[in-house]
């Protein structure tokens, strides 16, 4: 294979690997500047991934079999938002320590996922998941056009969710509040701002998104369910978010580095290159740490009360 | 008033429990599953025969130790996710270890292998806590991804440098390492069980880490650190010098966990040995009020369930990762409760609301608690 074509692939393999990440990772940003640190992403991608494989795979052969994927995005994402929800009730009024709690939410949602998907399916199916979906035209282009232009629609709605965010964070008056909320709760509070209020917005809109990409893993990526489908995509989220400094653009360019560096993996692997097994699977993991280490000036950017509870009734 | 806060604070612990029982019952329910006769099999199915009774503590061995490590870790304001990940180291220094220096005798050789399981997990452990306080890197996002890295690494090794050659010659290449030489096992304590002297060893380290953090300078330096960076580093503690000596620390507890399930119960490093203790062992530690006292009776508790969990598996048809729910469950009620145990600011607000509660019940009786 030629060299340009091996980059095509990867490049074309990378762009739609991206969205999960992507997804859960804008949704994250928005926790995080509220003000809260929601580790339990991987706990709502993993409830968002089940939770979208059963409506395609069991309405499989009755009339609602066309809408079967759109149904299972649908339920994922209020999954997912109902998730957000309990993981405010924790935070943001019981005040509870958000890591350990978002450890809790993960094993929460990992465990629930597993045990029914067990129960209720058992072995390894597939779905048949999203077909692609070229823009006409635009897919014929030479280079760029099977890179960006061939993929299922979710590909599209995602990277278009990049604009629509920064819009909502940096245009809108809620997204005003939120940064507001995350910045300085008490400022805002003084404003007029329901504090907690706007952090459950956040956290359950977060949680929407991450149900969302959730079941883009399993519905257009895997087109399949297991346990550990999710892999640690919502911890890897959650540090793209530093990554990204908290903001859509910087995101996305995280976001896209962890795909290329996955399709990356699996060229040098399909190529023919001798390399353990194992230690391609460890290569993202190994990059987030690295990522993390080089992102240390970036917290001085971060929302200041970042993982700190407002309690309205205490004076410091 | 004394019998208030009392009655407060059963209260909130009853609420938990409640909140608990009713969140795992539903998912039990939506499998179909009876969730009365499965938390009956849950709590007594262990304590039919001694083996289940001896099981038990089998399990409470390595969650013990694990949530000793956690505990000096959370008490020292660093939260370390990561034992899962540092088991497996301390299972393969362990192993290593004991293969290396087959021909030592036993009074050498098992000493040496728990400390080289203490000594991988400290380092596993100690990368987290150096990344955290050089570089600021959140610690729970680098334990949570160095799991995945020991996982992989555990198995690249099990199955190519370090399994066992009979299994390469059968061609069944099951990814398990040799046999440990006799000299490296844990006795046995009951005879036809799998309880071993482990249990003796957790329990001694128990009151060694209540001695440490409660009883010297170090272990003072560490938890002024956890509670206060600020006042800490204002009088003179060095704060990120404590908190890299608390994850190490808590590594090397992790990692001699997962010797001593090498050493003690399997005798050879197979996959799935460690089966979730390390995630495990933060709930035990959080159960247990991060305090040996109550870690040991936790680990107890945790031990039972576990057993009891697999039981269900088995009779019921739960899936195990019920187990994972279970915990997951259990981690967020702890962490809400612990912010109303104790807390006189919202125990105002429940008697205010009983107050109001009392005078409004003679004009109208019928509206009590409508609002408010």
């Amino acid at each position: 294979m030629n060299p340009g074509d091996m980059l095509h692939n990867i490049l074309s393999l990378g762009v739609p690997f991206s969205v999960a990440l992507l997804l859960a990772s804008l949704g994250e940003m928005f926790n995080q500047r509220a003000g809260v640190f929601n580790l339990g992403c991987e706990g709502i991608m993993c409830m968002g991934a089940f939770l979208a494989f059963l409506p395609p795979y069991f309405l499989k052969a009755t009339v609602l079999g066309p809408y079967g994927n759109l149904i299972g995005f649908a339920i994922a994402m209020v999954a997912g938002a109902v998730l957000g929800l309990l993981f405010a009730l924790v935070t943001v009024t019981f005040r509870a320590s958000q890591g350990i709690a978002g450890i809790g939410l993960q094993m929460l949602g990992w465990g629930v996922a597993g045990t029914l998907f067990r129960h209720f399916i058992g072995g390894v199916t597939g779905v048949e998941g999203m077909a692609a979906w070229p823009i006409p035209g635009l897919s014929k282009l030479p280079f760029l056009g099977g890179i960006l232009f061939n993929h299922n629609p979710m590909v599209y709605l995602s990277f278009l969710m990049v604009p629509a965010s920064w819009y909502l964070l940096y245009k809108t008056p809620w997204g005003l509040k939120v940064r507001a909320v995350g910045t300085h709760p008490r400022a805002a509070d003084s404003m007029g701002i329901n504090v907690n209020r706007v952090r459950y917005q956040a956290l359950m809109l977060g949680g929407a998104m991450a149900g969302l990409g959730g079941a883009y893993l399993s519905l257009c990526q895997a087109k399949m369910f297991a346990d550990d489908l999710v892999a640690g995509r919502g911890f890897i989220a959650v540090a793209l978010v530093y990554f990204g400094r908290w903001s859509p653009l910087g995101i996305l360019g995280g976001a896209l580095l962890f795909s290329l560096a996955q399709s990356l993996q699996l060229a040098i692997q399909v190529g023919g290159i001798k390399f353990p097994y194992e230690f391609a699977v460890m290569l993202p993991y190994v990059l987030v740490i690295l990522v993390l280490s080089l992102a240390r000036k970036a917290r001085m950017r971060g929302p200041s009360s970042l993982g700190i509870p407002y309690n309205r009734e205490m004076r410091y | 008033m004394n019998r208030f806060k009392l009655a407060y604070n059963a209260g909130v612990i009853v609420l938990a429990v409640l909140a608990a029982t009713i969140a795992c019952a539903l998912v039990l329910w939506a499998i179909g599953a009876n969730p009365t006769a499965t938390y009956i099999t849950i709590f007594t199915g262990p304590f039919q025969d001694m083996f289940g009774v001896t099981e038990i503590f089998v399990r409470a061995v390595p969650l013990i130790l694990v949530a000793l490590g956690i505990a000096i870790s959370f008490r020292s304001g660093i939260i370390n996710i990561g034992a899962e990940g540092q088991i497996l180291m301390g299972i393969l220094a362990a192993t290593a270890t004991a293969l290396a220096l087959p021909s030592l005798p036993k009074y050498l050789l098992l000493p040496l292998v728990l400390l080289a399981g203490a000594v991988g997990g400290g380092i596993w452990a100690g990368i987290a806590g150096i990344l955290r306080a050089k570089l600021g890197v959140n610690e729970i996002l680098s334990t949570v991804m160095l799991n995945y890295i020991a996982a992989q690494f555990y198995t690249f090794l099990l199955r190519g440098p370090m399994i066992d050659p009979g299994e390469l010659e059968t061609g069944s290449g099951t990814p398990q390492s040799l046999r440990l030489p006799d000299a490296a096992w844990l006795s046995r304590l009951v005879p036809g069980t799998r309880l071993h002297t482990g249990l003796l060893l957790a329990l001694v380290l128990a009151v060694g880490v209540y001695l440490l953090l409660w009883h010297t300078t170090w272990g003072y330096r560490m938890r002024a650190a956890g509670a206060e960076q600020k006042a800490a580093r204002y009088a003179g503690i060095h704060v990120e010098r404590s908190l890299v000596t608390a994850m190490v620390l808590a590594g090397a507890f992790a990692g001699l966990a997962g010797a001593v399930e090498v050493a003690g119960v399997h005798h050879r490093a197979i996959e799935n040995i460690s089966s979730g203790y390390g995630f495990a062992g933060i709930v035990v530690a959080l159960f247990g009020a991060l305090h040996p006292v109550g870690i040991v009776p936790a680990a107890a508790f945790f031990g039972l369930l576990l057993v009891g969990a697999d039981m269900t598996q088995r009779s019921a048809g739960v899936p195990a990762n019920m187990i994972l729910v279970l915990q997951g469950v259990i981690i967020l009620v702890i962490v809400s409760a612990k912010m109303y145990l104790n807390n006189a600011y919202a125990q105002e607000h429940v008697a205010r609301f009983i107050e109001r509660l009392r005078a409004k019940r003679p004009p109208e009786p019928a509206k009590t608690g409508g609002e408010a």
